[in-house]
């Protein structure tokens, strides 16, 4: 029966694919609020707080949308959402998009029928261990069991590594991150394998983070990037922007405190970005302080970061690839001119 | 309106007129219907996945799998296609569905009996069993027993050893094979000589006892049948003794026979949820039985575990079987729950497919398809089982 409802469903969520393409704003201004599909519980990414309030990187995005569309970065509604239903809780439009730490790949681009905003964080898969068991690198891993979550590109980095290097694992493999993460602890698995930033956000969950070591190997590219659907390209602009303004405003040295005084700067790119020079929010379909309002309510991407996964945080991430490309150390963060 | 000699309806009108033939009408408009219905869903379904530039079709399955998965009974590894690593799963999935189901009929047929014992103590922990489990959602069943695994065993390099050379940890219980030879396929045919010659011995004593009355010790020499021959065959083989034994390499157990606690977790959980309502269908289906019967038989002469066996049980099994089939098809699809702990059945393998091909209706489809045929299989099974035990009337 559970799996005749599910052919039911996705049947039906397939034809409602139509109703919405090239509509999705249409739909979102109507609704009042941006639905946004985010990591069930990943501490700094998507999280509900202590009062069952949302927060994290990429709730922040999320919330910038909403500031952009509606002046109120308030108008939000999370969907916590598994790696396994993302895909299709997008496709079928149950969200206008996918806020997910969710790895920007070729397959995903076009078979899935998905398109993917600029990556909004630079990661890389990585391997958690317990110090205890005395474990230096991936390459003494051969013969380990590894909890692995399902429907990642995780699963498949991991076996295309141990077979790069003639070595052997044994995947653990389930649906739901805090089940799979309860079993590592418990010892069922050797090594809890998934992004780097994952392990570090699991880790500050639990009562002992010193007795947890995350190996310095990192196997695989993930650039993590909103996804939204194929085919609706007035939204993914909108998407694409938003993630852009938040970078550009660090690049500018505008930040939520100062975004009202630096209205009045000479720069011609500051007064395009925050709406003095008029031109960019007709252009991108909105009112002409969309791009103040996210800085004004969500700040920029450099406050973002520190506010919810930086140095003070539990998850002491440097910024490294997330830097800004204009410090010239090797950050990629980078921003195409908003003109 | 037009009726013939017999008064039956001729001509179209006949159709939904005469009430033999509306039988049909009616079934063929609803198949009709049906079909209709479908083809076009799939049409819009595979109209809109186009739109959305989402691949679709079988193809997928050929291709490279590239994941890897826990246990398996073939050989596969991350090499393997898709379509590969769906057989395992499903291989996966029959396992534990046959060893499950086989488990749940004996273990519900010894607590069903066991709540019926003149042994109150007994009878009442039987009873306590049953409702416990039946009211528990079997999710959290297999939580549970998953839990107690993982938690409460102790950590691989301090598995305990209760008996030589086997160990049991939180990464599950490891045994010791013997290791294959010719001499070990000898007895397997020895085995299956010895099965043949006992299933002849049973008719013949049946005949025998039909026209003279005899008894023969049945039980005793189809005992003798089962284990002699084998024994001797791997005697005259030199009764070879070498075992593959688990040994702690590296992280974990390596050789003889590995069952993990995912494995153990959704087997326990499936036979202890599924055998307790498998008790119920036997405790109602020997109740069912009049009383007068059994008295019947004790005042025959008959012993009480003779009259059970061959007086109550026969006429309780043509009860038991209709419901005991739905229990059995209710294991087979609640296996699908192995999702929730990791174990790599159909449902699992299917799941980390769809993700990594984006394929979600096609895989769905295939899981659809694999637990029609299982279900439409096992009621055929017992359906022709039950068609074997009914009452035949002379």
């Amino acid at each position: 029966m559970r799996i005749f409802i599910a052919v039911a469903a996705l049947v039906f969520a397939a034809m409602s694919i139509t109703a919405y393409a090239g509509k999705t704003l249409d739909a979102i201004k109507k609704r009042g609020r941006v639905r946004c599909g985010v990591s069930n519980g990943l501490p700094g990414f998507s999280s509900p707080d202590s009062k069952g309030k949302w927060k994290g990187l990429d709730v922040d995005v999320c919330r910038a949308f909403a500031a952009a569309v509606f002046g109120d970065s308030k108008k939000i509604d999370v969907v916590g959402l598994s790696a396994q239903q993302r895909f299709t809780a997008l496709q079928s439009g149950e969200v206008d998009v996918l806020t997910r730490n969710t790895t920007h790949t070729l397959s995903r681009d076009t078979a899935l029928g998905l398109n993917f905003a600029p990556v909004n964080y630079y990661d890389g898969q990585g391997f958690l261990v317990r110090k205890a068991l005395g474990v230096k690198n991936a390459r003494g891993l051969n013969g380990a069991s590894i909890c692995v979550i399902q429907g990642t590109t995780n699963e498949r980095n991991l076996s295309d590594y141990f077979r790069k290097h003639k070595m052997k694992y044994k995947p653990v493999v389930m649906e739901n991150n805090n089940e799979l993460f309860k079993a590592f602890m418990a010892g069922r698995c050797d090594v809890f394998s998934t992004d780097a930033s994952g392990l570090a956000a699991q880790r500050s969950k639990t009562k002992k983070p010193s007795e947890l070591v995350i190996l310095p190997d990192i196997i695989s590219k993930e650039p993590l990037a909103p996804a939204v659907r194929h085919g609706d390209d007035e939204w993914l602009d909108i998407v694409k922007w938003t993630v852009y303004a938040m970078i550009a405003a660090e690049e500018m040295g505008i930040t939520s405190r100062n975004v009202k005084r630096m209205k009045k700067s000479s720069d011609p790119d500051v007064q395009r970005l925050l709406g003095v020079i008029k031109g960019n929010g007709k252009a991108i379909g909105l009112t002409e302080t969309w791009a103040y309002n996210i800085i004004k309510q969500v700040g920029n991407y450099g406050e973002s970061f520190e506010r919810n996964v930086g140095k003070n945080t539990p998850l002491k991430l440097a910024r490294g690839l997330n830097g800004l490309w204009t410090t010239g150390k090797n950050g990629l963060m980078y921003a195409p001119p908003l003109k | 309106m037009h009726y013939d000699a017999s008064g039956k309806g001729i001509g179209i009108s006949s159709l939904w007129r005469d009430v033999t033939k509306r039988k049909y009408t009616i079934q063929v408009l609803v198949l009709v219907g049906v079909v209709v219905l479908f083809s076009v869903l799939i049409n819009i379904a595979s109209d809109s996945l186009q739109k959305q530039n989402i691949a679709s079709g079988f193809g997928f399955l050929a291709r490279e799998a590239a994941f890897e998965i826990g246990e398996t009974l073939t050989s596969y590894s991350a090499e393997s296609t898709f379509g590969e690593a769906l057989l395992a799963g499903l291989l996966n999935t029959m396992l534990v569905a046959l060893l499950g189901n086989f488990l749940a009929v004996i273990w519900g047929a010894v607590v069903g009996i066991t709540s019926l014992s003149h042994n109150l103590l007994l009878a009442r922990l039987a009873r306590i069993y049953v409702d416990t489990l039946r009211n528990i959602p079997l999710l959290l069943q297999l939580f549970f027993w998953y839990a107690l695994i993982t938690e409460f065993l102790p950590a691989i390099r301090d598995a305990l050893n209760p008996v030589p050379n086997v160990y049991l940890s939180q990464r599950g219980m490891f045994f010791p094979m013997p290791e294959w030879g010719a001499t070990h396929g000898w007895a397997l045919v020895a085995l299956l000589v010895g099965g043949i010659a006992a299933i002849f011995l049973y008719r013949w004593q049946k005949l025998r006892q039909q026209h003279t009355g005899q008894l023969f010790p049945f039980y005793r020499v189809a005992a003798a049948l089962l284990l002699v021959p084998p024994l001797l065959a791997w005697l005259i083989g030199g009764a070879p003794v070498e075992l593959d034994v688990p040994v702690l390499q590296g992280f974990n157990f390596e050789g003889g026979l590995a069952l993990t606690p995912e494995f153990l977790a959704l087997s326990l959980g499936l036979v202890l949820y599924t055998g307790s309502f498998n008790a119920e269908i036997v405790r109602a289906g020997i109740e069912s039985v009049k009383k007068g019967q059994k008295e019947a038989a004790v005042s025959l002469g008959l012993s009480r575990s003779q009259a059970l066996r061959l007086v109550v049980l026969p006429q309780a099994v043509r009860v038991i079987i209709p419901p005991m089939t739905s229990q059995m098809l209710n294991l087979t699809k609640n296996s699908s729950l192995a999702v929730a702990i990791g174990y790599p059945d159909l449902v699992n393998v299917a799941n980390t497919s769809m993700n990594q091909t984006g394929q979600a209706i096609e895989c769905i489809v295939i899981i659809v398809f694999v637990y029609l045929s299982f279900s439409l299989m096992t009621s055929a099974f017992m359906n022709w089982y039950n068609h074997m035990t009914r009452l035949v009337e002379r």
